[in-house]
């Protein structure tokens, strides 16, 4: 099998980093060569952060270049335009349509490109946008944004729910397996 | 067992499974991961040192007592720990030693782009590279054996990708190599002249006999296709070269980056039409290849700048035939920056209002050089601003001893500031030290320091006091300061500037980042009191922006520090009452 390349993005401090665990561990179980890549350092709190996933048969590098990404897995709007050069002609965004204004808007040197998501579709690229930030919300936790995410995902993936779910349950700390397993159901069935 | 194991997870299994007893660190991207994960290891002792001079000097002392032991550090850190390196070359080892260092090429959270490979032929110590995870896991492990077999300490260099990226490992169990007797041997420990001398030549015939294992060794190994182009390489490049030319080319790919074989190298490139050598950083191998008269194509097409990908080769093969989407349009960065309710900005906000020129050091308060505050005037290398403030007033006098401080966070001034201080004190110095304790290794991501009171571990460890430790040196004038009291940090800083001997200012609250640290509640802005003069977005809090000309607060980032009360004229920002 080809290498499928999927990228976890969004803004510090959004939880993209147990997405990517979940997504790593998913994949190793189900057989695949899996490389997960990230890193770590300056850009943590509120820095753009970019989580690279790929599995396939065998695996090299681990990031994903311009033109490669199968799926863009976006936390936040505009992260999803940032990172578009990467997807590849027939790649999918899924993106969560939650607005985190960066630092030069904030201090009013730079406008949010609130036109994005359209700008996007306009390329012809496909997008699924969602309002992961409600759904969490319903589930009982902003912070589940992560989780409702992965499910969306899922919905594009072979890999039945169960072992998703299972997956779930095997990087979430106990106390909060309910929660994202009812994050997740809400995501899947969204 | 296979498991998903960042590159430094797998080095720390490595050095676990090796029997590895003793590993000194200092923290440093992308290298820390290796001592945190080796410290939830019972039996292996970890610690985390001031400095990496200190850590590697302790996994010597380790070495000399028979024990398996390591020391992590990222590149820079092994400028600091160089002074015992060279030597260590010469006495060998007991208990086998490895070095692990981490470049950082690209420079994600890094000051340069050194390439510590230079240190392992200055140094003539062996060096070896993983390319992923596992060969992180064998490497580490092989290391000890070489390290014993040779009598060299092993240097095991890691770069940002495969040190934070995650493959799959096949893990084993922990063998135990115990601790060796100790036996007094001057001649080989005691390195003064008439000893050094004759270990020198040892150092000679080491190397020698390790480029012959490099000659014929697994780690370096021929993945043959056919004979029109042969590429050199190793690291995270061998992972871009596969990624990009697949099976079209030869790969030579070395993991044992110092020495590098000569045999082997001449004997691939006769059979090859052309040969690349294809290295991130600087054209080692390349010099390499070049001094056994092998014409090669290298730097002139593969930059010594930044970080490679598989872009990079394809690229400069003219293999780039990716179709990209292209928006056209400039999405507003997310550059980094410090985090609402850091300490350091109350700070920050006193210095800069005051136009004074403030010497900067190594750590999250770096980013007080960042707009709006740009708060800072140079930043070098760590423990460099105590150092160098004490030279800039030397050279400008009474005048610039009156508007000039430095800033150094707690863990800085532990790991090289303290010297400067003495310098200070000693050579007489009107100077301004302040001292940023937020009471934690921030910018890491939380390691304990001789400040903290905690031990790697988390468990209690003897606490360095500072202010005492500042009047020991020779300071009278040691004052702390709570860093979200706006109007007491311009008086103090003014104060210590206007006094006429040398002082310390401790700007002291803990990093809001802690778990022990508990938010106070969100601050709110009253609407009707807004007049929308952005007087509270002048010290760049993300947690205020501006909606219909009202400023906001984001309650989900606010942690109630109160400073943004202090700025604002109408008296528009209030506490919600505590619950």
């Amino acid at each position: 099998m080809q290498t499928k390349n999927i990228m976890i993005v969004g803004v510090g401090g959004q939880g993209s980093l147990l997405a990517s665990k979940l997504l790593g561990r998913l994949l190793v179980d189900e057989g695949y060569d899996v490389k997960v890549s990230e890193v770590h350092g300056m850009s943590q709190r509120g820095g753009s952060v970019v989580t690279y996933v790929r599995y396939g048969d065998k695996v090299y590098s681990p990031i994903i270049e311009d033109g490669e990404a199968d799926f863009i897995v976006s936390f936040e709007k505009i992260e999803a335009a940032r990172w578009l050069p990467c997807l590849k002609k027939d790649g999918k965004i899924i993106v969560n349509t939650q607005q985190i204004d960066p630092m030069p808007v904030i201090i009013g040197k730079a406008q949010y490109p609130a036109d994005a998501l359209e700008k996007i579709k306009e390329e012809g690229a496909f997008v699924d946008a969602i309002d992961a930030l409600s759904i969490a919300n319903d589930a009982g936790n902003a912070k589940a944004v992560n989780i409702v995410l992965m499910a969306r995902l899922a919905k594009y993936f072979d890999i039945g729910y169960d072992k998703w779910i299972n997956s779930i349950e095997n990087t979430v700390a106990p106390k909060f397996v309910e929660l994202n397993k009812k994050a997740f159901e809400l995501g899947y069935n969204y | 067992m296979k498991e998903l194991l960042i590159g430094n997870a797998a080095v720390a299994r490595g050095l676990y499974e090796a029997g590895c007893n003793v590993i000194s660190s200092y923290p440093g991207t992308p290298s820390t991961e290796i001592t945190e994960f080796a410290a939830k290891y019972d039996e292996i002792y970890c610690e985390w040192a001031p400095n990496e001079k200190v850590a590697c000097e302790v996994a010597f002392g380790a070495s000399l007592r028979g024990a398996r032991s390591a020391c992590a550090m990222k590149h820079v850190g092994l400028n600091v720990a160089a002074d015992p390196l060279f030597t260590l070359s010469y006495t060998g080892v007991n208990g086998g030693m490895v070095i692990c260092v981490a470049d950082d090429p690209g420079m994600h959270s890094s000051q340069n782009e050194q390439d510590s490979r230079h240190y392992a032929i200055a140094s003539k110590i062996p060096m070896l590279e993983p390319a992923d995870s596992q060969e992180a896991y064998d490497f580490a492990k092989k290391a000890f054996e070489l390290s014993e077999k040779y009598d060299t300490p092993v240097l095991l260099r890691m770069c940002t990708r495969i040190a934070h990226s995650q493959s799959i490992v096949e893990t084993g169990e922990r063998t135990e190599a115990g601790v060796k007797d100790y036996e007094k041997n001057p001649e080989k420990y005691i390195m003064m002249p008439a000893n050094a001398k004759k270990r020198h030549p040892f150092v000679e015939e080491r190397t020698r006999k390790f480029v012959e294992l490099a000659e014929d060794c697994e780690f370096n190994r021929i993945e043959y296709t056919d004979s029109k182009i042969g590429v050199i390489t190793s690291g995270a490049s061998y992972q871009y070269v596969k990624e990009a030319l697949g099976d079209s080319v030869s790969v030579f790919k070395l993991g044992i980056v110092n020495p590098l074989p000569e045999k082997s190298i001449i004997e691939f490139a006769s059979k090859m039409d052309k040969v690349y050598v294809i290295e991130e950083l600087d054209g080692i191998i390349e010099a390499h290849c070049n001094s056994l008269g092998i014409k090669v194509c290298g730097k002139e097409l593969f930059t010594c700048i930044g970080e490679f990908s598989q872009k990079t080769i394809a690229k400069a093969m003219g293999k780039d035939d990716k179709e990209t989407y292209d928006l056209g349009m400039d999405i507003p960065m997310r550059p980094p920056m410090m985090c609402a309710g850091c300490p350091h900005r109350g700070m920050y906000y006193a210095l800069a209002k005051n136009k004074i020129t403030v010497l900067g050091d190594i750590g999250c308060y770096t980013l007080g050089a960042t707009p709006p505050l740009f708060a800072l005037d140079s930043t070098l290398c760590m423990g460099a601003s105590v150092s160098g403030l004490h030279g800039f007033n030397k050279a400008g006098g009474s005048e610039s001893e009156g508007k000039s401080v430095c800033v150094i966070g707690d863990s800085t001034f532990m790991h090289s500031g303290v010297t400067g201080l003495i310098n200070i004190a000693y050579n007489g110095s009107n100077s301004t030290v302040i001292i940023l304790d937020n009471s934690i290794t921030g910018m890491t991501g939380h390691q304990q320091n001789p400040t903290t009171g905690y031990n790697i571990k988390g468990d209690p460890a003897s606490k360095i006091d500072l202010e005492t430790l500042c009047r020991s040196v020779g300071i009278n004038r040691v004052r702390v300061v709570d860093p979200y009291d706006l109007k007491e940090c311009e008086k103090v800083v003014k104060e210590e500037l206007s006094a006429n001997e040398p002082s310390v200012i401790i700007s002291r609250i803990p990093c809001v980042l802690l778990k022990s640290v508990k938010p106070k509640k969100p601050l709110v802005v009253n609407k009707d009191k807004c007049k929308g003069c952005k007087k509270c977005m002048s010290f760049g809090c993300p947690a205020i922006s501006m909606h219909d000309g009202k400023a906001e607060i984001d309650k989900t980032l606010c942690v109630g520090c109160d400073v943004c009360t202090q700025l604002c004229p109408f008296d528009a920002i209030e506490r919600q009452v505590e619950e």
